[in-house]
């Protein structure tokens, strides 16, 4: 059972975790799918017993591939951990958090897409699994924890075992962050299906998922820190203090925000600690600041490092960088009254929120500028390298959506913004601009490093994601302008006698042509996926496109000089 | 004095002097005599070489 069953390769270069001893965790993974049955068996509700038949069928399962790959050395399942790690980095669980990112990017922007068709067409909504209702918080949590997360854990991963000159800390730990991360989005999303929700925006799973969540968030915490301090590297680079304000407050937010009571312990219904405002005030405080630190700080943190590396320039200022990240921390945690205004919270706590969240500004172009004058001096490395090209429009669209944020935050826009399209639109260009691009062009940089290979399947298959991705935000983001703006100013319009001019319904039927328009920039984004999908998979399988060099070069379509006459 | 103004007016009295001068303290440290060439090392962190050696 605790033989190594195949060659370890690359001798001594591979830790004690990526050799064949699965025996405890076969017996773990066994006593866990023996209390997930027993969960199902005693479960107070439906709902709690079809969950936990999920969670058994999940954990056998697991522990049924466990056993093969540990006593046939035929097995089929890949086994990412058996590459060589030439620079004895941990970096299997990157490989796997790469394809992780990649597959559950195609599957969130698959779902947006279905989503953004059941609001146009609402025949399809599949009752009772598969309506809009379960849908959405399916969307959004499979491509903001789900896609986002799992980039963000693997480029971490990376970053500081590279940044630190160490090796991961905890051995395995490591590989149950990976594992035990793919358990919560698979709770979570099948929770949502099953009509499980606590009903609190970007944190839908109920408490006993949520507490999984806490578990693995400790033991990547404790990764992540416990490289940090076995780093040979004096200084901590500025990428590994925004990865770690990104888990530490992640932490806080998920533990304030989801404290809440079970009716029972093997049931699926719990209460929130928090009453009326206080508990509106919690949801969002947790909600903002999981934009601040989860689609934010992370990915700037992901910046930081890819940025530099792809120009091979140092950043453009250091000390900025060290000064908006301050900022950015100070400034954020108290944004988050901006999605209460003009409800039952104190006007001194909106306004609060609304001057903060224009301060913000500032940090976030810090950001902005400080990524895109990295490529001052190398400009032409936009034409020459489609990575590049990537990271510099992710960068542009942080900015613009980082401008729009604080405009909306305040109470006269939001007055008119606040409920519509227009903030969708908003978060789209956030989530699909900058945290989809910049996270893209990390696993283009990072796959053919970790997989060995010499460069990409196709750079210009990159070209066409670049492309497809950019007018898919630009079509979902400016149709949601018009839809949003339109919607708001139909909802206030009141004739000479002070009656509502529009019905809620004639503002939905309204909306239509741009739901239409809205789907079809989605689904260009989904293509340019699916174009990342194909070439990321070909790249990890060795294979290279014979193609021109982008950019144009010696071989390529230079024009033939003619002799002077 | 409930719990709640207690929390409230240390917030916004001691809690956020101590912020501030954090912050303040954090601009004076990176632009000190010297903080150019320090952050010009570290800024150079990611573009070493890649391998781990030992």
């Amino acid at each position: 059972m605790s033989a190594p069953c195949r060659p370890v390769p690359a001798a001594g270069l591979t830790s004690i975790g990526d050799e064949m001893t699965h025996g405890p965790y076969i017996i773990a993974l066994g006593i866990a799918a023996f209390l997930a049955l027993a969960g199902a068996g005693f479960a107070v509700d439906r709902p709690f017993a079809q969950h936990m038949w999920v969670l058994f069928f999940v954990l056998a399962g697991s522990a049924i591939v466990l056993m093969r790959r540990t006593s046939f050395a035929s097995s089929r399942v890949p086994d990412l951990s058996a590459y060589p790690d030439p620079s004895a980095y941990m970096d299997g669980p990157i490989r796997a958090g790469s394809i992780a990112t990649m597959f559950w990017g195609v599957v969130g922007l698959l779902v947006g897409v279905v989503v953004a068709l059941q609001l146009a067409y609402p025949d399809l909504n599949i009752e009772p699994w598969f309506n809009f209702g379960r849908m959405r918080p399916l969307h959004t949590s499979a491509v903001v924890f789900a896609f986002g997360g799992n980039a963000l854990i693997a480029t971490s991963f990376y970053v500081v075992q590279r940044t630190s000159r160490a090796r991961l800390w905890g051995g395995d730990l490591a590989w149950f962050v990976f594992w035990g991360y793919q358990l919560f989005i698979v709770m979570a999303a099948t929770g949502y299906l099953l009509g499980i929700t606590q009903s609190r925006e970007y944190a839908e799973p109920e408490w006993y998922v949520d507490i999984w969540l806490t578990i693995v968030w400790v033991a990547y915490l404790a990764v992540f820190l416990g490289t940090i301090l076995k780093r040979k590297e004096p200084h901590i680079y500025v990428a590994n203090w925004f990865y770690l304000s990104f888990i530490v407050t992640i932490a806080m937010l998920h533990v304030v925000n989801n404290l809440a009571m079970p009716v029972s312990i093997v049931g699926s219904k719990s209460y929130s600690l928090f009453a009326g405002v206080q508990d509106a005030l919690t949801q969002w405080w947790y909600g903002h600041n999981a934009v601040g630190f989860f689609l934010t700080a992370g990915f700037l943190g992901m910046m930081y490092y890819f940025v530099p590396k792809q120009a091979n320039r140092p950043v453009y200022s250091y000390r900025l960088s060290i000064i908006h990240f301050w900022a950015l921390i100070f400034l954020y945690i108290w944004a988050g009254p901006h999605h209460l205004h003009y409800t039952a919270l104190p006007d001194w706590a909106q306004t609060l929120g609304m001057v903060f969240s224009i301060m913000l500004w500032m940090p976030s172009w810090g950001g902005m500028i400080n990524g895109l004058m990295t490529l001052s001096g190398a400009w032409d490395k936009i034409r020459t390298d489609p990575i590049i090209r990537m990271m510099v429009a992710a960068l542009a669209f942080y900015g613009m959506s980082t401008f729009e944020g604080p405009v909306m935050s305040i109470k006269a826009v939001n007055a008119l913004s606040h409920y519509t399209d227009w903030t969708i639109g908003h978060v789209h260009s956030g989530a699909l601009g900058w945290v989809g691009l910049i996270s893209f062009a990390a696993i283009y940089h990072m796959v053919p490093k970790l997989w060995g290979r010499a460069r990409l399947y196709s750079e210009r298959m990159v070209i066409w994601h670049f492309w497809l991705a950019t007018l898919g935000i630009v079509v979902y983001a400016a149709v949601m302008w018009v839809s949003g703006v339109m919607q708001g100013l139909m909802w206030r319009e009141y004739d000479e006698q002070g009656f509502l001019v529009y019905s809620f319904a004639e503002t939905v039927a309204a909306m239509h042509p741009y739901y239409l328009m809205r789907a079809a920039g989605g689904a260009l984004y989904l293509t340019g996926a699916l174009v990342m999908a194909f070439n990321i998979w070909m790249t990890i399988l060795g294979h290279q496109r014979e193609e021109d060099p982008v950019g144009g070069s010696a071989t390529g379509r230079q024009p033939t000089l003619q002799p002077a006459e | 004095m409930d719990t709640y103004t207690a929390m409230r007016e240390f917030a916004d009295s001691w809690a956020l002097l101590a912020m501030t001068l954090f912050f303040i303290g954090v601009v004076i440290f990176a632009f000190r005599p010297g903080g150019r060439k320090a952050a010009d090392n570290a800024a150079s962190i990611p573009l070493k070489d890649d391998s781990l050696d030992d």
